[in-house]
């Protein structure tokens, strides 16, 4: 049987965490495909039905990132947007979603090392975890 | 220095000492009318009323165990700009509670209203309600109080209370400007009366009732039904946890839900003019439901059902006052209001808050401090 490969679906806000990801592409860095990058003006933005609607449609796990407190382009977006994961970490575990499979990161736009590590980290991390619930089964 | 006072009953009509009240609040200054529940003559329904003449109030019944809306969305359409006029609204606590976490979400305002909240005796569902008033609903009300403050049963027959009703620890309002007080009282005789706020003092001072003292049982027996309740809510948590544990579950718990929208319309604290769920993001096109199918092999349809409840949960659950009109709403019987409750506890707890109970603070996805939450940041 082929190893599990799960599927991560990313948010990544276009001034820190995507301009990193864009850093250790350039810098030629690999890091697992298993990451699906959304390219968001701001983590502020990451209304939590975008994480639900990942989470039933089988995502196996779900990153928000940005940029580091102080450094928000949008001034206070990613405070907001911990707030959300906040309520997000109290609503899922309850219908079985295991709170490992919902992350937010800060990674600053300079930070391309520091991406790749933390994208292969969590990829291990969700595979050992293995397969999220929802995936293959009638979700009503 | 707030102001305690009675209002004296005579010939056991309880009913008849609270319009005599309600006539004077009228006509005292400042107040232009008054939003309280009445029967109406078409079909025996109690439903809110806005009344600016004292001579039509005959049909009053705020102790009917009805609750065919939350009124806290009527007192949030009287009070989203100035009236022109100050008016006094009889609610439920848990209407005030949903009013308070409206007027934090910009959605009332307090200046024109005098909240007069009265002891809630609880209400049966709509439909057992509906089958009770068959027998005429002024006499189904004298039942129903009769029995429960006389310690008997919130029973009347086989009908009991609504199960949000039954886990409401909350008998007993909160930030009204003036408490009508039931629990612990003789009602044969009199009826406590409270001013809790400025305003409320003001107009219980215009009114010269008698002076009396808070009768020394009265908080035992509200303490002792607030515990009652708090062992059955706890009970009833323990439950759905349980039932809705994971997706496969959740699917069961709503597998009779028809996607009506009900429970978000009756929901008095879901107040978005345009809910996501009604707008063209979720009509579809007719392919992509092609794709769905193929890619698990079957879809229910329609579809989103549980995206709809859980992004509802996500989008609400810190104001849920568990006023029970969700599941009263739903045409197929799910028991919404379990399932809300229960998430909406840990929700609040996650942020120190409690709907309803102040309007000093903030609504929690509406704030951020600098520094909190540094648990749910990282990957280790």
């Amino acid at each position: 049987m082929s190893e599990f490969e799960p599927t991560i679906v990313a948010f990544f806000c276009n001034w820190c965490t995507y301009t990193a990801a864009d850093l250790a592409g350039t810098s030629r860095l690999s890091y697992p495909s298993n990451i699906k990058s959304i390219r968001v003006m701001c983590t502020g933005m990451v209304d939590p039905q975008y994480v639900i609607k990942a989470f039933l449609e089988g995502a196996d796990g779900v990153l928000i990132s940005g940029c580091h407190p102080g450094d928000c382009h949008y001034i206070n977006g990613n405070f907001k947007a911990r707030r959300r994961i906040k309520l997000l970490k109290e609503i899922l575990p309850q219908f079985g979603f295991e709170p490992q499979r919902l992350r937010l990161t800060w990674i600053g736009a300079s930070d391309g090392i520091q991406f790749a590590e933390i994208m292969r980290d969590l990829v291990a991390q969700i595979k050992a975890l293995g397969p999220s619930q929802a995936r293959l089964k009638m979700v009503i | 220095m707030a102001i305690t006072a009675k209002i004296n009953v005579t010939e056991q009509d309880v009913l008849g000492a609270l319009r005599g009240f309600f006539e004077d609040i009228l006509k005292t200054e400042y107040i232009s009318a008054i939003l309280v529940p009445q029967h109406l003559p078409m079909k025996n329904l109690v439903m809110p009323t806005l009344v600016a003449e004292p001579n039509q109030l005959n049909g009053i019944d705020p102790l009917a165990p009805a609750f065919p809306m939350n009124a806290a969305g009527i007192v949030s359409r009287l009070t989203r700009k100035p009236m022109g006029a100050k008016f006094a609204a009889v609610l439920r606590p848990c209407e005030i509670r949903a009013f308070v976490e409206l007027v934090k979400l910009k959605q009332g305002r307090t200046e024109d209203v005098v909240l007069i909240g009265m002891d809630c005796l609880g209400v049966f569902q709509n439909k057992n309600y509906f089958q009770l008033v068959g027998q005429g609903s002024s006499e189904s009300t004298v039942a129903f109080y009769e029995s429960v403050l006389r310690g008997k049963s919130s029973k009347i027959g086989d009908i009991d209370l609504a199960p949000a009703c039954m886990a409401c620890e909350y008998p007993v309002a909160e930030n009204a400007d003036i408490l009508i007080g039931l629990y612990g009282m003789d009602i044969d005789r009199s009826l406590l009366v409270q001013s809790r706020t400025e305003n409320g003092e003001q107009i219980l001072k215009q009114m010269n009732l008698p002076a009396t003292d808070e009768p020394r049982g009265r908080q035992d027996v509200i303490n002792a039904l607030i515990k009652q309740r708090t062992t059955y809510r706890d009970d009833m948590f323990a439950r759905t946890r349980e039932a809705a544990e994971n997706l496969e579950k959740m699917s069961t718990y709503f597998a009779a839900c028809v996607n009506c929208y009900n429970c978000r319309v009756a929901c008095p604290v879901c107040y978005c003019k345009e809910c996501v769920f009604v707008t063209d993001v979720f009509n579809h096109d007719p392919s992509q439901y092609l794709r769905w199918a193929r890619r698990k092999g079957i879809v229910k349809m329609p579809t989103d059902t549980l995206f709809y409840h859980i992004t509802r949960l996500a989008h609400m659950s810190t104001a849920c006052v568990g006023c029970g009109q969700c599941s009263n709403a739903c045409p197929n019987d799910i028991p919404v209001m379990e399932l809300f409750r229960t998430i909406a506890q840990g929700t609040q707890r996650a942020f120190d808050y409690e709907a309803g109970r102040s309007l000093e603070e903030d609504p929690p996805l509406s704030v951020f401090r600098e520094n909190e939450f540094a648990e749910v940041v990282g990957i280790n």
